[in-house]
């Protein structure tokens, strides 16, 4: 167990002093404190609703030239992971300390627990912190304080992002099990999120579109090809987050990203002026958080049992 | 003395290539061992296999008792192993990266500092104790890696090619610590390499490799004699003065078998080291001993020997 968390102490002092976790932080800090700025700009007109979570607007409102901070956010989250965990394995052993640690009396999988213990530890600080700051931030300039409900929400949006970027750590942890060089180890996880941020929804929008033609369709069928499009969307973990935190932090009508049928069949003005309570808003999303959560556990337990089978040798 | 490496039986594949096969190897607590071979031949294999970073495919191998695949732990408590490339974290002191070594062996947090002095100290870094290791050159890397495998207090030093891209200099000096430690402390070095005249300078015994095979052993005279002289000494005796009476009484001595003669120079094979009778003979007669000299194997000649007959 100490060399867990000898192994954790020094990777976690390793991310704090590296180079990349200062570039992040302040990449990250820029973003979010823009969002903010945006958002306290263009909160007053986007109260007029009477939904009442207003301090969940700051996360969410968009300004005509910067996104929110909840975009933001989906894009920097697969970032920090993949930037934290593309070299965790290939670059000791290319240095060739990896041999001389596994030669100390420690379980081999001291070693990858320990590292990714500290990236996760990492991660929720940086994740953590801008929410909090961005939150400390409102609270003076809005003067509205946040309601429990409210808290809770941002709580679980907190979690959610950090186990979505833990997804991201182990995904490319792994690539640097696999892959003997941390340049293609970082290719393949940077191209591997390209993918499923920018070619599939290009893919799935024109495969829905082949299905269902767009051009003089029913509602209905506007419907299906929305539904289609967006199934095919749904083999990306990206998608998953966004509908999970755009329901969170957006109850009112957030979770019309999920069901688009019944946004269809309802009542539009009355849907809309009714949020849902946190219970609710979790179950709509709780398929979505089991499928993050589980990518995460699979894409750590697969470069768990390849690092344990591995031979180590200094080359 | 006892053994403190046993192998029996030792074999590895890699997808159907046998890198090492039926490896006996025995190493007694105490020497310096040598593990000679070019590169391929199975060197690394066998120390990670020692140490329980590889399982062999069959077979058995024991460090001090403990079956290196089942009780890696305890082998690597006791045996310590240096890399042939040795890495340390850069932006980390060397001070900084021992402690690292000795919270993994589990040391007590209040003995940790103690033991880091006195391993500087025996490699001569404790001036540099503060000093990144990026500033280190290779030869500091090197000594600073034998400072790490003694943070641990090792039985058993596995030290894979400690020479290779040092000047002269900073190699003899590297082997000189080994000698040091070998001698004050009673540590057993298990080295690896294939630059043969440093390693013939300090181990008491040697292994040849060859594929994945132990094709000679022992020490590095006996090694010459088995394989040149059939286990035979060669005499090479100067004299001058009266060859033929000479000649006459050595074939008389007991022990020789062949005597070629050549000027002034005698070449006896023998059975036995017959030099102190040899010089007795002369100093009874009127000739003077100009030189004598007993076959000395170098291990080059060993080493191209064996090569030569793959």
């Amino acid at each position: 167990m100490r060399s867990i968390l000898t192994v954790y102490r020094k990777e976690l002092t390793d991310y704090f002093s590296s180079k990349k976790f200062i570039i992040l932080l302040g990449l990250v800090y820029v973003a979010g404190l823009s969002s903010v700025y945006v958002s306290l700009q263009n909160i007053r007109d986007a109260t007029s609703g009477l939904d009442g979570f207003i301090f969940l607007k700051l996360f969410t409102i968009s300004g005509d030239i910067l996104p929110s901070f909840i975009t933001f956010i989906s894009l920097f989250i697969p970032i920090i992971g993949i930037i934290f965990g593309f070299d965790a394995i290939n670059s000791e052993r290319r240095s060739g300390n990896l041999s001389r640690v596994m030669s100390q009396p420690i379980f081999r999988d001291s070693i990858i627990n320990g590292k990714f213990l500290a990236g996760i530890t990492t991660l929720s600080i940086i994740i953590a912190s801008i929410v909090f700051l961005i939150s400390g931030i409102g609270l003076r300039s809005i003067g509205v304080p946040p309601s429990a409900e409210e808290i809770l929400r941002i709580f679980f949006f907190i979690f959610i992002c950090i186990f979505y970027g833990t997804f991201w750590m182990s995904l490319s942890m792994l690539f640097s099990i696999i892959m003997e060089k941390t340049a293609t180890s970082i290719l393949t996880s940077i191209a591997i999120w390209l993918f499923l941020v920018i070619f599939l929804p290009i893919i799935a929008n024109a495969i829905a579109n082949t299905v269902v033609p767009l051009e003089n369709a029913s509602a209905a069928d506007q419907v299906k090809n929305y539904v289609i499009e967006h199934n095919i969307l749904r083999s990306s973990p990206s998608t998953l987050f966004s509908e999970s935190i755009t329901t969170l932090l957006v109850p009112a009508g957030g979770h019309f990203l999920i069901n688009p049928q019944s946004f269809a069949s309802a009542d539009l003005s009355k849907m809309l002026l009714s949020p849902l309570s946190l219970g609710q808003s979790l179950i709509q999303v709780w398929p979505q958080i089991i499928v993050i959560i589980a990518l995460a556990i699979i894409c750590f337990a697969v470069s768990y049992v390849i690092f344990m089978r591995q031979e180590i040798r200094a080359t | 003395m006892e053994d403190i490496i046993i192998s029996k039986n030792l074999s590895k594949n890699y997808n159907g290539n046998k890198a090492v096969s039926n490896l006996d190897l025995s190493i007694k607590k105490g020497e310096i061992y040598g593990l000679l071979g070019p590169n391929g031949a199975g060197k690394s294999t066998i120390i990670l296999m020692i140490l329980g970073l590889t399982e062999p495919s069959s077979g058995t191998i024991n460090v001090a008792g403990f079956n290196s695949t089942r009780e890696a732990l305890k082998v690597k408590r006791i045996a310590g192993y240096l890399p042939e490339k040795i890495g340390f974290y850069e932006d980390m002191t060397a001070e900084q990266n021992l402690a690292y070594t000795a919270e993994l062996n589990n040391i007590k947090y209040s003995e940790i500092p103690k033991k880091i002095e006195k391993a500087l100290k025996i490699v001569g870094l404790v001036e540099n104790k503060k000093q990144i290791v990026k500033q280190f050159s290779k030869g500091m890397k090197q000594r600073l890696g034998i400072a790490d495998v003694l943070i641990k207090d090792p039985e058993l030093v596995i030290f894979d090619e400690p020479t290779e891209g040092l000047d002269v200099k900073v190699a003899n000096s590297i082997l000189d610590t080994i000698i040091k430690l070998n001698k004050e402390k009673g540590i057993t070095f298990m080295l690896s390499s294939h630059q043969l005249n440093l390693i013939q300078k300090i181990c008491h015994r040697v292994g040849i490799l060859s594929n994945g095979n132990l094709i000679g052993e022992g020490k590095i005279d006996e090694l010459g004699r088995k394989l040149f002289g059939g286990g035979r000494f060669i005499i090479e005796v100067e004299i001058s003065g009266d060859t033929k009476e000479i000649l006459n009484k050595f074939s008389n001595l007991k022990d020789v078998i062949d005597i070629g003669k050549e000027g002034n120079v005698f070449q006896i094979i023998c059975n036995k080291d017959l030099r102190s009778e040899i010089s007795k003979i002369i100093a009874n007669t009127e000739s003077i001993l100009t030189r004598m000299n007993i076959k000395d194997y170098a291990l080059e000649e060993i080493y191209l020997k064996y090569f030569k007959e793959e």
